[in-house]
C-alpha cells in the first residue's frame, strides 16, 4: 500500500502543521511516513507545498506529476497550481476561499468561481467547502487547517480513521488550543454528514 | 509510544550526535542546515554538552577544532557556502588529523532553493581528502551520524555527513535507541608538537593521509551502508535523494536492473564497485549536483581496464543542474532503454499539464508587512532620485540576508550581491572605478559580525567613498531568528556582552557614524541625504524591531474619504498589508503598524488605530 497526498496553501495557513498531524496519524497506524516542504526563500505569503506520502515502502521525499492520490487545500487557487500532481482518479477536498496576494498591480483579477469551475473540469466530485467559516464558528480562524484536514478524514478520503486522527490532535496540539481545534474537526465532521443528506 | 518518532533530517542527525556521545557542538545559522543546531540547542541541558552559535563558520569550525584537540567529541554545522568559508581552516586540519571525534554537517542544495550555488561538498570531500557520509533519509541520517562520530574517533580524521535540502529537511518516521546524558569527563588538551602546523610537519603527515584514503576506501566497501538491491543486468549507482527516486522509478521493472547505493563517496568503495560492476552489463548513474559518482567510477574502470557503457551526465542523459525527481530520473533511465532496444518505464499518466493550468495569483517573496527594511530602502531609493537629477549615480551593494528581497520589484534597490560580507568590498571596489557615482552598501547585524568587519577597516584603510548602512533588526531573521553577538545573549540564551556596532565601526576608524531608528521614515530620508552626501567612509545603524519577533499593538486604516487614489502606498512600496480594494486602497489585518505608508501618503489619509 502507498498513499500520496499534497497538502497545499500559502504562508501563515497552517500548511505545515496539518501535513504533520496527518503524518503522524499515519505514523501511528503503522505506516512508514515521509513529508517534504516546498517553501520560497524567507516567503511570507506565499505559496506552501508539503508532499506526505504513507505506505509499507519508505519513499522519496517529493510525489512525481500525477502521482497523488488526493489534494488537500487550505486555499483554493493553490488546489488548482498543484493539480498537475494529482493522479488520473485523483480526489480533491478544498477550501473555497481563496487569499490574493495584496502586493499586487490592480489590473491583475482573479475569480474564485471560475478557479472553481477549472478544478470541476478535471474532477467533478471535488469537495469544496467553506471551512474558513467553520473554524471561525469553532472558536477561531487558525483552526481552519485542522478543520479541512478533518472532513478529508471523515469522508474517507483517507485509509486512515477519522477517531485516530482525533487522537492525534489530543496528542499533538498544545492543551491551550486543544479543545478549539478538536472542536473544528468535530464542526466539520458534522458538515460533511449534513452534506452527504442532502445528496 | 514506541521509540518511532517523526523527526525531520536535520533533528535525526542531532539526536544521532546525542546518540554517539556529543560534548561540544558550534554551528553558524544557514538553510537547510539550521535545524540541526537548534535541536542541540533545545537539547543541551537535558543530555549535557556544549554548544554555541559562532559568528561565522570558520570561527565555528576552529573552535570545535579545539574541542577535538582536547579530546571532545565535537559537531559543528553549516550550509554549503558556510564551508567555503572554513575551508582555511579544514585544509590544514585534515594534515593534523584530531583526538576528540570532529564531524561537520555540511547541507548541500540541488535547485537551489534558498543558496547562492549548486556546489557539492562531496567532491569537497575528494578535494580536502576528507571522508564523507551521504545519507537518503532521516533514519539513515540518524545512523550515519553515529558512523561518522565512530569512523572519526577511530581514524582521527575529520569526517564530513552531507546531506542535501530533500534529505534534511524531510520528515520521517525514525527509530531511536534511548539516549543518554553525554559523558562530564574530556580528555583536556594536552602538549603535543602534534597541534602546530609546519612546512616539515606537513611533509611528514601527507603520506599518512594519503595511505588513509586508501584504508578507508577498504573498509567503505564492506560498510553496510553501500549495498546492492536487485540481479538485473542493467547496473545503477545512486546516491542520496536520489536513492528513492531510482526505488520509485524502476519500481514496476525491477527485474531489468541492479542498484547499487553508495552511502560513502568519498573515499570511494573501489571494491565494492568493481564486484558490482562485474554483475552487470551497463551501468546507469544517477545524482544530483556534481558527476562526482561517474567520475569515480570512470576513472576506477580507466585504471582496472574494464570497458563497459557508463550512462550518466558526462553523456547528457541526466541533467548537470537542478534538483532531480522520478521523472527526471525516469526520463534519463529511458533514454538507456531506448538506445539498448528495451521497453521503457511508464511515465504515470496525468491528470492535466503543468502548462494548461489557468493565470492564478502569483505570490513572489516579498519583505513581510512592517519589515523595518523597506522603510529604509524607500528612504534611500527617494535620496538616489533626487542625487541622479544632478547627474549621480547612487549603487546599492547588498549582501545576504532577508534584505537581499530588496531587489524585488517594486523596491527594486539593489545593485549587487554575491556573498556573505561582500557588499562592503565590493562597493569600496565600484567606488573606485565607476565615475560619478555613490556607492552605498548594506548589511544586516548578524552578517556585518559573520565578515563584515574586515570590510570595514578595508574602507578605513584605504580610504574608499563607501557608505556603510547597517541594517539593525537584532537576530539573523532570514534563518529564523538565531541571536549573534549583537543581540546580547548566547546560543544557550543567556545573557552575554552585548557587541555594540557602532562602537566597533569607530574603533576601525569610520568618522561618521549616527544612529537613527527604522521606524521613523523622515529621520531615515534625511540621514540617507547626509551620509551619501558624505565623502569618505561613512556609516548609519538603522536600529528596529523583527516584525515577526515584536508584535505592535498599532496599525493603520485608510480613511475613504480623504484618499485621493495616487495608488503610491499600494505601487510604491510593495506592503503585504496594503492591496486594492474597489479600485481604492485599504490596509489589511496584516498590518504591523510601522507608518511607512501614513509617512509617504501626500493626502494624509492614513489613520492610526490600536489593534483589537
Amino acid at each position: 500500500m502507498n498513499f500520496s497526498v499534497i497538502i497545499c496553501g500559502v504562508g501563515g495557513q497552517g500548511v505545515v502543521l496539518a501535513s504533520r498531524l496527518l503524518a503522524i496519524t499515519a505514523m501511528n497506524s503503522g505506516f512508514h511516513v515521509n513529508t517534504a516542504e516546498t517553501l520560497g526563500m524567507s516567503q511570507r505569503e506565499g505559496s506552501v507545498v508539503s508532499h506526505l506520502q504513507f505506505g509499507d515502502f519508505i519513499k522519496s521525499s517529493l510525489i512525481p506529476e500525477g502521482g497523488a492520490d488526493l489534494i488537500i487545500g487550505l486555499e483554493l487557487s493553490e488546489v488548482a497550481r498543484n493539480l498537475h500532481f494529482l493522479k488520473k482518479n485523483g480526489k480533491i477536498i478544498t477550501n473555497c476561499k481563496m487569499i490574493l496576494p495584496s502586493a499586487r498591480s490592480s489590473n491583475e483579477k482573479y475569480d474564485s468561481e471560475q478557479i472553481i469551475n477549472f478544478i470541476n473540469k478535471y474532477v467533478k466530485s471535488t469537495i469544496c467547502i467553506d471551512f474558513s467559516k467553520i473554524a471561525k464558528i469553532a472558536g477561531n480562524p487558525k483552526s481552519m487547517n485542522v478543520s479541512v484536514l478533518s472532513a478529508a478524514f471523515y469522508t474517507g478520503f483517507l485509509p486512515l480513521e477519522y477517531n485516530d486522527f482525533l487522537k492525534t490532535i489530543e496528542s499533538e496540539i498544545p492543551e491551550k488550543y486543544r479543545d478549539i481545534n478538536l472542536n473544528a474537526a468535530k464542526l466539520s465532521a458534522e458538515t460533511i454528514m449534513l452534506e452527504g443528506n442532502n445528496e | 509510544m514506541s521509540n518511532k518518532h517523526f523527526l525531520m533530517g536535520n533533528e535525526a542527525i542531532a539526536y544521532g550526535a546525542i546518540a554517539a556521545g556529543l560534548q561540544f557542538g558550534a554551528g553558524y545559522p544557514g538553510t537547510p542546515s539550521t535545524e540541526v543546531m537548534e535541536t542541540l540547542i533545545k537539547n543541551a541541558k537535558k543530555y549535557n554538552y556544549y554548544v554555541e552559535w559562532s559568528t561565522n563558520e570558520k570561527v565555528a569550525l576552529e573552535t570545535a577544532i579545539g574541542a577535538s584537540f582536547s579530546g571532545a567529541s565535537s559537531i559543528v554545522t553549516m550550509k554549503q557556502v558556510g564551508l567555503n568559508v572554513a575551508s582555511d581552516p579544514l585544509m590544514s586540519l585534515t594534515y593534523l588529523g584530531i583526538k576528540g571525534p570532529l564531524v561537520l554537517l555540511v547541507t548541500d542544495d540541488p535547485g537551489p532553493h534558498s543558496s547562492q550555488t549548486e556546489q557539492d561538498t562531496r567532491s569537497f570531500g575528494l578535494f580536502s581528502n576528507i571522508p564523507v557520509l551521504d545519507p537518503s533519509n532521516s533514519q539513515e541520517a540518524y545512523e550515519m551520524t553515529k558512523y561518522a562520530f565512530k569512523i572519526s574517533k577511530e581514524y582521527e580524521t575529520p569526517v564530513i555527513l552531507r546531506t542535501t535540502t530533500r534529505v534534511s529537511h524531510r520528515c520521517d518516521d525514525v527509530v531511536l535507541e534511548e539516549l543518554k546524558p553525554s559523558d562530564e569527563n574530556i580528555e583536556e588538551f594536552s602538549k603535543s608538537s602534534r597541534w602546530a602546523i609546519f612546512p616539515k610537519l606537513t611533509a611528514e603527515r601527507h603520506p599518512i593521509l594519503e595511505k588513509l584514503q586508501k584504508t578507508l576506501s577498504n573498509k567503505f566497501s564492506d560498510s553496510k551502508f553501500n549495498f546492492k538491491t536487485g540481479t538485473g543486468k542493467i547496473g545503477i549507482i545512486t546516491s542520496g535523494a536520489s536513492y528513492h527516486y531510482v526505488n520509485e522509478a524502476i519500481s514496476n521493472n525491477k527485474e531489468l536492473f541492479s542498484v547499487l547505493k553508495i552511502g560513502t563517496p568519498h573515499p570511494f568503495p573501489e571494491n565494492k564497485v568493481i564486484e558490482f560492476t562485474n554483475e552487470v552489463d551497463s551501468i546507469i548513474v544517477v545524482e544530483e549536483l556534481d558527476s562526482y559518482l561517474e567520475d569515480q567510477l570512470l576513472q576506477l574502470l580507466g585504471k582496472q581496464g574494464i570497458l563497459k557503457p557508463i550512462y550518466g551526465k558526462k553523456n547528457n542523459i541526466f541533467p548537470c543542474c537542478g534538483e532531480y525527481s522520478v521523472d527526471i530520473v525516469k526520463i534519463g533511465i529511458n533514454k538507456v532503454l531506448d538506445s539498448l532496444k528495451l521497453q521503457k518505464l511508464e511515465i504515470s499518466e496525468k491528470l492535466i499539464d503543468k502548462n494548461d493550468i489557468i493565470p492564478l495569483p502569483v505570490r513572489p517573496p516579498n519583505l513581510c508587512a512592517g519589515c523595518m527594511h523597506r522603510t529604509v530602502f524607500y528612504a534611500f531609493k527617494e535620496v538616489s532620485k533626487e542625487l541622479k537629477k544632478h547627474n549621480i549615480q547612487t549603487i546599492f551593494s547588498g549582501d545576504i540576508g532577508c534584505y537581499t528581497l530588496g531587489n524585488a520589484p517594486p523596491l527594486e534597490l539593489i545593485d549587487t550581491c554575491l556573498c556573505m560580507g561582500a557588499g562592503i568590498s565590493i562597493a569600496g571596489g565600484i567606488s573606485r572605478t565607476t565615475k560619478n557615482s555613490k556607492n552605498v552598501a548594506f548589511i544586516g547585524d548578524s552578517t556585518f559580525f559573520h565578515s563584515g568587519i574586515p570590510a570595514v577597516i578595508n574602507a578605513v584603510y584605504n580610504n574608499a567613498d563607501v557608505t556603510i548602512a547597517v541594517l539593525d533588526n537584532r537576530t539573523t531573521a532570514m534563518t529564523g531568528h538565531q541571536p549573534h553577538p549583537g543581540t546580547g545573549k548566547t546560543a544557550l540564551g543567556k545573557p552575554t556582552k552585548l557587541i555594540d556596532i557602532e562602537g566597533i565601526l569607530k574603533s576601525c576608524g569610520v568618522e561618521f557614524v549616527k544612529t537613527v531608528s527604522a521606524d521613523d521614515f523622515s529621520a531615515c530620508k534625511e540621514i540617507s541625504k547626509e551620509v551619501i552626501e558624505y565623502n569618505g567612509p561613512s556609516a548609519v545603524v538603522f536600529r528596529g524591531n523583527c516584525v515577526s519577533l515584536v508584535k505592535s499593538d498599532k496599525k493603520y486604516v485608510i480613511d475613504k474619504n480623504k484618499c485621493i487614489n495616487c495608488k503610491i502606498c499600494v505601487e510604491r512600496l510593495g506592503c503585504p498589508a496594503i492591496t486594492m480594494n474597489d479600485e481604492i486602497p485599504e490596509i489589511m489585518d496584516n498590518c504591523t503598524g510601522c507608518g511607512l505608508c501614513k509617512a509617504v501618503c501626500p493626502a494624509n489619509a492614513v489613520i492610526e488605530v490600536t489593534k483589537q
